[in-house]
């Protein structure tokens, strides 16, 4: 079973290099971008076969280490 | 009198441990290096030091990896109990990770890897940490980070300020808290805080690199000198 996990900057929080790449993108003349905030994904390949189980892991893995979730929101994604 | 004995802790891609432990002897402290892997702080272990360095070559997010080495389990405990904690530089973003202090320690707003001197205000004496200083003294320290903009949310810097657990702000030369002097946008120019019971302090810059005259200055000393000290009026 594969998931992917998605974590993103929660809104308000500053976040320099969307900035510095919004403006790679100016630089580059590419029109049409309002704005631009950086996350991460991780593609997950689980070793359950249980959707449950898988979701409850992932939630444990984002929770305990993949996420801070002072500043961060995460998204699951299975199968 | 006991001497003080304090734990520095070793992750992989730390490197200031050597400095660190060097500050803490030339203070007078006996010092114990410690793997991050071991569950158990040594007997007796006074104050546990997390080093500056690259922890985990700060992969997914600065210290967050570190944050949860089998060791920090015995740190949080000697932290509850009320033990001492200084985290430096990649040590205060260990801590942060590790919930020994709340916010968190974003990319520099400009973006670039800081590495210079840089002026600090003493915000208080009165701890375990800074007894050697003087109330608001202005000292000139290093700071090498690319990640030190500290920032926390409004209910959290309101505490922070209100119960004074703010331990230093960049300043100028002349001890002027200003936008100038504010090397990496941290909110309030904040350069390290405390716990609510300041037995942990984080701290962006670098007092162990300031140990010494022959190589820059001695503005750091007081720091190790004061935790030396420390157990000395508790015991």
């Amino acid at each position: 079973m594969k998931a992917r996990v998605t974590v993103t900057l929660k809104n308000g929080v500053l976040d320099p290099q969307g900035k510095a790449i919004e403006g790679a993108l100016a630089s580059l003349g590419i029109e049409g971008v309002a704005s631009i905030r950086q996350g991460k994904v991780f593609d997950v390949a689980l070793s359950t076969t249980s959707k449950p189980a898988a979701e409850a892991a992932l939630k444990a893995a984002c929770e305990k280490l993949l996420a801070n979730t002072v500043i961060e929101n995460y998204q699951v994604e299975i199968g | 009198m006991s001497r003080l004995h304090a734990a520095v802790i070793t992750f992989p891609g730390s490197n200031r441990e050597g400095d660190v432990a060097k500050a803490l002897r030339q203070a007078g402290a006996k010092v114990s290096h410690v793997w991050h892997a071991d569950t158990g702080l040594p007997q007796g272990t006074d104050l546990v030091v997390l080093p500056g360095g690259f922890s985990y070559g700060d992969y997914l997010r600065c210290g967050a990896i570190a944050g949860r080495a089998k060791i920090m389990d015995a740190t949080r405990t000697h932290a509850a109990r009320g033990g001492l904690v200084l985290g430096i530089c990649n040590g205060f973003q260990i801590a942060i990770e590790a919930g020994l202090l709340p916010g968190i320690l974003m990319r520099n707003a400009n973006l670039k890897f800081i590495c210079r001197r840089q002026h600090l205000t003493i915000e208080r004496n009165d701890t375990a940490f800074t007894s050697h200083y003087a109330k608001g003294q202005i000292i000139d320290v290093c700071i090498a980070h690319g990640e030190g903009n500290y920032i926390a949310d409004a209910e959290t810097l309101k505490r922070l300020e209100g119960e004074g657990l703010v331990a230093s702000r960049y300043c100028d030369a002349e001890g002027r808290v200003t936008a100038q002097a504010n090397p990496n946008g941290s909110v309030g120019n904040i350069a390290g805080i405390y716990s609510d019971k300041r037995n942990v302090l984080g701290l962006m810059p670098h007092p162990e690199n300031l140990i010494d005259g022959l190589t820059g200055g001695t503005d750091g000393r007081g720091m190790f000198a004061s935790l030396v000290g420390a157990l000395d009026k508790a015991a």
